[in-house]
């Protein structure tokens, strides 16, 4: 039965989903592939720009290029960032204590990504708006090294989200881990974000040759570039990263642990590879096409690609399902157990006769932290209260209401008003009993 | 708490990162979203109609500050709060998403649309050359002034409704939010201190935008005083809403705060907070009264840095009015429902009499004795205690029982462990001790081993987790 001894089996929350839990997978595997496919862009992008703008210290007219990659970069990264919050939502809902759990183990990092992500993007918008003031010598330099700094930046953030989604999945690696370094070494995660960095290059590449390819693209900026050219030019980059894929891909695959490997994450998986099979074809002609014909291609190719990333995502999921099935099972019996466990419990209490009225020992526990019969402790000690009370327990009471302040040196006694007369009467009596017995 | 314990010994566990983006997110948020947008597209209508391309491109520049700040610290420091709160608190932020799941859904959607109309206004400000694309361009404006209100109005109604206690009908707790007598005050408070600070920050940062170049020419001059004029009406115009909305809400918060408790020494620390909630809005509207008058003489300019002191004043005021949120929570999360230190409501008296470290998971051990009591002491206040305090640092442990027990003399350990049990009583604002007498006395045991070797609590992003193995069903066992 503990096929995983190892793992940490806590509690759920006491609370159902608000939606139906398929209505959770379909938004979390579609709301994720949408935010993903923006980070792709700007991830994608902000290292196109690295390399063009490099290329264009030799000819100017690759750094027109890059200037203008530049420029989709500003809305693609806000849009990763709001559109993220989506699949967040789900993620949080449907795998509560594994998410969280990864988010804690990887803390530091995972509240880095606060202040990394705002200065890659503040570095961006600093690479974009002194492109054309910082043109020559060390200023140049310069407005490379910040664009560089950005794309560092981008490249290391998913790092960290990466290590999150996967130590979710494995609860049995959990006690290994000090921290986010030591996350790394769990699972596949380099695999896994080679595959993540190949995709974007390739989106990205897709994406420019639609973007700078579409008929009323402003091409005004880019003396040197023909329309077809810049198509041919994406559709390349995009060609020769998805062929890297089909190696990528399959180290991925294979380094999976075991622990989620079912026949349907291989079949979802390799049907997806196969429909890149025919993405791939249609780029190799639409690379062979004359000049005038390239593009045409363009929406089936990109249809294609949907129905690839689509698999992948979903054969992500089905992993993600087969990995945790243990685990969650392990999980809801333990909540399902203490549930039980409470509810008989409170049955038992509400059974009981209600303890009729608090005696007065009990109420006097109110009292007991501060003042102790013979010695100082917070407040004065009973002896030196009977000395003033003596015969006097309405005193008391009326001071407990609303206790003045006597002694300097000792802090403000909170008022006991809301005990009631009647127990703060039991309380007096007693207090002054207790002092007598000493 | 059934999740790995994040936790920053020095920060009060951390609380305080989560208040430190929090505030910041307020502060860029109100003056230079919320507030900033709607003026900014008013001057562009105005350079519009009366043909002022020089009043356009002020604007232009002005919401380029805007639109660079809002897309990163801003954005980023609203996201902030989740990924903390994730930290922090999971177990609230896992329940809230549960339960006010359509609050959120809508909040985000909203959001998106903020977003890509920020982005669009900005990036096709300078496109919209025509009268025909400047109209529509205005248009964008006003959408994105509308969307962004809409994000407070909606974050306020959701953050209030967290607070009603029970009544968890999505629609209903909603309209009972937005019905509440706190919600109109504040959010009519929250709009005209917007608008009041964005007219301040405008007016600040034009400054740097109309500079004289050429001596002589006495256009930036003119711009100047045109911006200055308009803003310091701006500024006295919404200071009357900020001083009506501040004042109904000073009226209405006593009443709201004797329905959530009827507790002394909340009571006591709360009116002190309202007196001085009281003297501070006074000053700032004095301070930004000065410069509201002061700016519309034609005589002479402010200085610049007259502009700080109103504006530091405002930021102040701000974090006290936020303050009051506070006061209302305390000891719940979720009102009736969830303590702060995700202990709920109806499984307490179980885990007192059963015990807090049974039915943990991240614990060394489950049964106190009295070879392991202190190392049991140190999983209890990580589970019980940690979520508000420290242990030598801030609102520290160590620093509370100095100021009952002194700082020279022994501690009595009874003493303290009663004090434990009964502290909710005198300390309302802190939920009851979920545990058995015996793990009280362990949690005393390590308190007095902290004070006499003072040690940071390091939490599980350092340390990693401990887990002793899952009792059998003591439910059965056990009886
Ligand atoms: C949090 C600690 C605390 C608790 C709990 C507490 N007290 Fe006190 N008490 C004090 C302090 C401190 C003083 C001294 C106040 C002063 O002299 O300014 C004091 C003083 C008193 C005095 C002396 C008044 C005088 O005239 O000198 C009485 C009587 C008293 N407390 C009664 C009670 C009763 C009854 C209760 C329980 C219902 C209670 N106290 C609970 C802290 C406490």
């Amino acid at each position: 039965m503990n096929l995983l001894a190892a793992a940490p089996v806590p509690r759920d929350l006491p609370l159902p989903l608000p939606v139906p839990e398929w209505l959770l997978v379909f938004c979390l595997v579609v709301f994720f592939l949408v935010h993903i496919l923006f980070v792709n862009l700007m991830v994608g992008g902000s290292v196109l720009v690295v390399l063009l703008e490099w290329m264009g210290l030799k000819n100017k007219r690759w750094d027109a290029l890059a200037h203008e990659v530049a420029q989709t970069i500003t809305v693609n990264k806000s849009l990763a960032v709001v559109m993220g919050i989506g699949p967040l939502l789900c993620i949080n809902l449907l795998y509560t204590l594994q998410w969280y759990s990864a988010n804690a183990l990887t803390g530091h990092a995972w509240l880095m990504i606060v202040p990394l992500v705002i200065v890659a993007f503040l570095l961006t918008y600093l690479h974009k708006y002194t492109w054309d003031t910082w043109t020559s010598g060390g200023k140049k330099t310069l407005h490379q090294l910040t664009g560089l700094g950005a794309a560092l930046l981008f490249l290391f953030i998913p790092l960290i989200f990466l290590a999150n989604v996967n130590l979710m999945l494995f609860p049995t690696e959990w006690e290994k881990v000090k921290g986010f370094f030591s996350s790394l070494g769990i699972g596949n995660i380099l695999p896994r974000y080679l595959h993540f960095m190949a995709a974007s290059l390739a989106m990205t590449g897709l994406f420019l040759a639609g973007w700078f390819g579409r008929r009323d693209s402003d091409l005004s900026h880019l003396e040197g570039f023909s329309r077809p050219e810049l198509r041919r030019l994406f559709y390349k980059v995009c060609t020769c990263i998805t062929l890297a894929q089909f190696l990528f891909g399959p180290l991925l695959l294979f380094t999976l642990p075991a622990a989620g490997i079912t026949t349907a994450v291989y079949v979802i998986i390799f049907s997806g590879a196969a429909v890149g099979l025919l993405a791939l074809q249609q780029l190799m002609a639409e690379l062979k096409s004359p000049d005038a014909a390239i593009g045409g291609r363009y929406g089936r190719i990109v249809a294609l690609f949907s129905v690839v990333v689509l698999g992948m995502g979903s054969g992500r999921h089905v992993y993600r399902e087969a990995a945790l099935a243990g685990h969650q099972a392990e999980v809801k019996e333990r909540t399902a157990r203490y549930a039980a466990a409470l509810a008989e419990f409170n049955k038992g209490q509400a059974a009981k006769p209600q303890p009729a009225e608090q005696s007065a020992e009990q109420l006097f526990m109110n009292c007991a932290a501060c003042h102790a019969p013979a010695v100082k402790l917070v407040g004065p000690p009973l002896t030196e209260i009977a000395k003033i009370y003596a015969g006097n327990p309405e005193g008391i009471v009326a001071w407990a209401k609303a206790p003045g302040k006597k002694r300097p040196e000792l802090p403000q006694m909170p008022s006991f008003a809301h005990l009631g007369e009647t127990s703060l009467r039991k309380i007096a009596v007693l207090m002054l009993e207790k002092a007598a017995v000493k | 708490m059934d999740f790995p314990s994040f936790y920053m010994d020095h920060l009060a566990g951390g609380r305080l990162i989560i208040g430190l983006i929090a505030s910041l997110h307020v502060l860029i948020n109100h003056p230079l979203a919320v507030g900033a947008y709607p003026l900014l597209t008013w001057m562009e209508w105005w350079a519009h109609k009366h043909n002022r391309p020089d009043i356009d491109r002020l604007a232009c520049r002005i919401t380029f500050i805007v639109f660079i700040i809002t897309t990163t610290v801003g954005a980023m420091t609203g996201v902030g709060i989740w990924l903390s709160t994730s930290l922090f608190a999971p177990f609230a932020i896992g329940s809230l998403l549960r339960v006010f799941f359509w609050g959120w859904f809508a909040e985000w959607l909203v959001f998106i649309s903020e977003v890509v109309l920020i982005c669009w206004w900005f990036l096709s400000w300078r496109k919209a050359d025509t009268a025909e694309k400047k109209r529509k361009h205005i248009k964008i404006g006003v959408a994105l002034s509308l969307m962004s209100w809409l994000t407070m109005a909606l974050i306020v109604a959701v953050l209030g409704f967290m607070m009603k206690p029970g009544e968890w009908n999505q629609t209903r707790a909603f309209l009972d939010a937005m019905t509440n007598p706190l919600y109109a005050p504040q959010l009519g408070f929250r709009t005209f201190f917007a608008l009041m600070t964005a007219a301040v920050f405008i007016w600040f940062t034009a400054f740097f935008f109309t500079r004289p170049k050429v001596a002589g020419d006495d256009g930036p001059k003119r711009l100047r005083r045109w911006i200055v004029y308009r803003m310091s009406h701006v500024v006295l115009v919404s200071l009357l809403g900020v001083f009506l909305f501040g004042t109904w809400y000073w009226n209405c918060i006593p009443e709201t705060m004797k329905a959530n408790s009827s507790v002394a020494l909340l009571t006591q620390e709360f009116m002190s907070w309202h007196g001085r909630f009281q003297s501070l809005l006074g000053w700032t509207i004095v301070a930004f009264v000065v410069i509201g008058i002061g700016g519309l003489s034609n005589t002479f300019t402010l200085p610049r840095w007259a502009l700080l002191v109103p504006s530091v004043m405002g930021i102040w005021l701000l974090g006290h009015f936020e303050r009051a949120r506070e006061f209302m929570r305390k000891p719940w999360v979720i009102g009736e429902y969830m303590y702060s230190n995700g202990i709920h409501k109806d499984e307490l008296a179980f885990l007192q009499s059963e015990g807090l470290l049974r039915h943990a998971t991240y614990v060394k051990h489950r049964e106190v004795t009295e070879a392991n009591k202190a190392e049991c002491g140190r999983d209890v206040f990580m589970l019980a205690c940690s979520r508000c305090h420290s242990t030598t640092g801030l609102n520290g442990v160590i620093e509370k029982f100095t100021l009952m027990y002194g700082a020279d003399k022994p501690w009595d350990a009874a003493g303290m462990t009663l004090f434990i049990k009964g502290m909710h009583q005198t300390r309302t604002f802190m939920p009851p001790f979920p545990g058995t007498d015996k793990e009280a006395e362990a949690l005393v045991a390590y308190i007095l081993q902290l004070r006499e070797n003072p040690q940071t609590l390091r939490g599980a992003q350092s340390e990693g987790i401990t887990f002793a193995p899952v009792a059998k069903p003591v439910e059965e066992a056990g009886r």
